[in-house]
């Protein structure tokens, strides 16, 4: 786990001065740090030579500045450069890197109810990763989920939104002439939670497919490890999503939601409040989900 | 003049009016799955018509519902399996697999297996508050497909389902379960046990219901120990729990101690057989309650050590976004069409990148003519072993063995002198060895091991005869071999006789 990066140093790392002129080998080093981020599942404490750029990126301010503009001109967002994170890198809106739903899941692009599933998964499994505010702002935190249980999750939320409909007597059945109408959470709350299927896979059309889907893609992408296959696969998160949730996601998808008129804007204090009743902020901001 | 005309067009006026018959027609909704399946039933390959599937629906409805666990639903093979005797008791004639098919095409139908929601949906209208008349469409499940602890798929009816099998259900679990057994316990003194035990079976339902309404509420605690109030409602609710288990418990056994006795006094066998069955139901109900207990006494526990993790976890200067609260919860209120708004946001940038593969021409080619990829679930591939030929060491060559076998291959009604196969199969080997030493050899071992034949065995199988070999006391004589002049016969074994019995003992 400890780093080595004194057996391994290069002759041109400590004399970068910062006066020097950049030369075409600082370009290149520049341009190999910025391909070891895009290796997202590889980290520095398992590479020295990944190790030691991400120690000159911190020591030499002109060699960082010059890997942040090989980066950018990649089409990349550099989240943090750190021991922890590696070079953690995200796809700028439009970048080739970028991904999109269509290539995710081709049933996704055609059908809206699963375009919000599959989008739902995702916020569904940061929201259990990170349940509370200093969950997502606590460097050292690391959040563990489950396919079940970010599954059982979401559906207790139905739950609720569906019993406080019931109390408040509103008839939620979606009318049948505007089904871009219905409330998201019947959506999810209808969708069968699994299925059997003749090969013994998850049934992908499951919400617990749909999530599974969710993590194993994550996974690939470096931000959650598998720890074990208890309860539909257990999953700890990694700095990489931490950073990439609280800095681009979160803020972007609450930027949609205030274009949308959902949230009350801030006045920027520490405390956030949710947006009906506080209630609810202490009620679900609570545990981590263990399925033990 | 505008309030007459108006009157006409709403005849339903009131929106409680209207209320009542949206309700009525989703549960009508509900039973129509089950008409469905015997007017769909023509359209299955084959000659179904003899078959009534709404009642093989509801019996699956029913089993699924009582072999529902507390942790998780009821498997389906034992659902399928339980629910075959019926079946077959209505076509009695038809092969065990048509049988069988019939079980899983309800079974799926119940489900909706085809479609992308496994449920059903029904559309019905209603008068808004202005008199504007909208469609709405109502979902809902009747057996719906859980993920249990183990990774299988395990099956729940839902609360629909339960209401469309014991109906009027709508109504407080506690008061409905006390009047249902009171009325048990009447009836039983009366010694009416045809009522009894339908009045048990639904006192049974209540209790399944009842543990579910817990299981959720457990469930919910759980997953979040704030989700609930742990102050008042959630202690109530355990002391109440509590209190129906040691209330039930003590009811339950009043009337199991009756039953027995009704059981044992009864002359008729028909008494005698209802007041069996209803033994089983309560011993039910009670194992129920008991599993219920277990749970109840163990949330206390969880609680505690849920609020310590939390409690001690030091506190953090920044403050992050409140993923939950601020996300997904407004998320989720929102309309499907907003809804996506956000969550395509968020998944454009919380997905992470993927490094798209650029293709040369020379290397599509290749990438068109590779063979597909074999399916993972098919696991790693082994790697090939490294065989080394071992020499043939055995003592006997097949030749040999089908020589041997061959001699000993008597008519029933022959048996031969061991003496006699040996010299026999003396004047046989010699061109197999060089002096059918070896042959003898292996017809001896043949004879000796039919001494003792594996008759048991050979039964099972079903083989039709049998190597046997006897001593009568007379010595051999032999150059090679001492020992007893064996009797060697083959025996006829009666094998449809014993499958027939094999049958009947299963």
């Amino acid at each position: 786990m400890t780093t080595s990066t004194e057996a391994w140093a290069p002759q041109d790392a400590e004399p970068a001065a910062a006066h020097a002129p950049i030369s075409p080998a600082d370009v290149a080093e520049a341009a190999r740090l910025v391909s070891f981020g895009l290796q997202a599942k590889l980290l520095p404490s398992r590479d020295a030579e990944y190790a030691e750029l991400v120690r000159r990126y911190r020591d030499d301010p002109p060699f960082g500045r010059l890997a942040d503009a090989v980066a950018t001109g990649m089409g990349l967002v550099v989240l943090e450069v750190s021991a922890r994170a590696g070079m953690a890198v995200a796809a700028a809106e439009d970048s080739v890197f970028a991904v999109r739903m269509g290539d995710y899941s081709r049933r996704a692009a055609s059908e809206s109810t699963d375009r919000f599933l599959h989008g739902l998964a995702h916020l569904a499994v940061a929201a259990l990763a990170f349940p509370r505010p200093e969950d997502l702002a606590d460097d050292g935190y690391l959040g563990r989920v489950t396919v079940n249980g970010v599954d059982a999750f979401v559906r207790q939320a139905c739950r609720r939104l569906e019993e406080r409909a019931a109390a408040e007597g509103s008839n939620t059945d979606p009318a049948s002439a505007a089904p871009g109408l219905e409330a998201a959470w019947r959506v999810w709350a209808r969708r069968s939670a699994t299925g059997a299927t003749k090969d013994a896979r998850r049934l992908s059309g499951s919400t617990t497919g749909i999530v599974s889907k969710a993590v194993s893609f994550l996974l690939d992408s470096g931000f959650l490890q598998k720890t074990s296959d208890d309860a539909g696969g257990t999953y700890r998160t990694t700095a990489r999503y931490q950073l990439q949730v609280r800095d681009l996601a979160g803020s972007a998808a609450m930027g949609e939601l205030l274009d949308l008129g959902v949230v009350p804007v801030s006045d920027g204090t520490a405390t956030l409040l949710p947006p009906d009743d506080s209630e609810e902020l202490v009620a679900d901001a609570g545990l981590p989900f263990h399925s033990l | 003049m505008t309030a007459i005309a108006d009157q006409p067009t709403r005849p339903a006026p009131g929106p409680a009016a209207d209320e009542g018959l949206a309700r009525r027609l989703k549960a009508l909704a509900c039973t129509a799955p089950l008409h469905d399946l015997d007017s769909r039933k023509v359209n299955l390959a084959g000659e179904y018509a003899s078959y009534t599937m709404a009642e093989i629906g509801l019996a699956a409805i029913d089993l699924v519902t009582l072999n529902m666990d507390f942790d998780t639903g009821a498997d389906r093979d034992i659902v399928l399996s339980r629910l075959q005797p019926r079946i077959a008791a209505q076509n009695p004639g038809r092969a065990a697999t048509e049988h069988e098919r019939v079980a899983r095409w309800v079974l799926e139908s119940l489900i909706n297996v085809g479609s992308v929601d496994r449920g059903f949906r029904a559309v019905y209208g209603t008068f808004g508050p202005d008199g504007e008349y909208t469609r709405r469409d109502y979902d809902f499940k009747l057996i719906e497909e859980v993920p249990g602890q183990d990774g299988g798929v395990y099956l729940r009816t839902t609360d629909e389902a339960v209401n469309v099998l014991v109906g009027a259900l709508d109504t407080d679990v506690t008061s409905a379960q006390i009047a249902a057994e009171v009325k048990l316990e009447v009836l039983i003194r009366r010694g009416r046990l045809a009522d009894a035990q339908l009045a048990a079976e639904q006192a049974r339902y209540r209790t399944v219901q009842y543990a579910e309404t817990l299981r959720r509420a457990l469930e919910a605690t759980r997953r979040n120990v704030r989700a609930v109030d742990w102050m008042e409602t959630v202690p109530d609710l355990i002391d109440e729990a509590l209190d129906h288990i040691a209330d039930r418990y003590r009811h339950e056994n009043a009337i199991l101690t009756n039953i027995r006795k009704a059981r044992d006094e009864s002359v008729d066998a028909e008494h005698k057989r209802r007041a069996a069955e209803l033994v089983d139901i309560v011993k039910d109900c009670i194992r129920r309650h008991t599993q219920l207990q277990t749970r109840l006494l163990e949330a206390g526990p969880l609680f505690r050590a849920e609020q310590d993790r939390q409690a001690f976890s030091a506190p953090t200067a920044r403050t992050g976004i409140d993923l939950y609260g601020q996300l997904l919860a407004p998320v989720l209120t929102l309309p499907l069409a907003d809804a996506t708004r956000p969550t395509d946001a968020f998944f454009a940038r919380g997905t992470g990148l993927r490094t798209p593969v650029s293709v040369r021409v020379s290397d599509l080619v290749d990438l068109l003519l590779t063979p597909p990829v074999e399916r993972e679930h098919l696991g790693a591939e082994l790697p090939e072993p490294d065989l080394v030929a071992t020499p043939d060491d055995s003592r006997f060559s097949e030749a040999q063995l089908e020589a041997a076998l061959d001699l000993l291959d008597l008519p029933a009604d022959a048996p031969r002198r061991l003496s006699g196969l040996l010299a026999d199969a003396r004047a046989r080997g010699t061109d197999l060895d060089e002096d059918g030493e070896e042959l003898a050899y292996l017809v001896a071992l043949l004879a000796v091991h039919a001494a003792s034949p594996p008759v048991g065995t050979a039964y099972r199988q079903g083989e039709e005869r049998l190597l046997f070999a006897v001593d009568d006391g007379t010595r051999l004589d032999d150059p090679g071999f001492g020992g007893a002049d064996l009797i060697v016969g083959s025996a006829l074994l009666d094998a449809a006789g014993m499958a027939a019995d094999r049958k009947d003992a299963v």
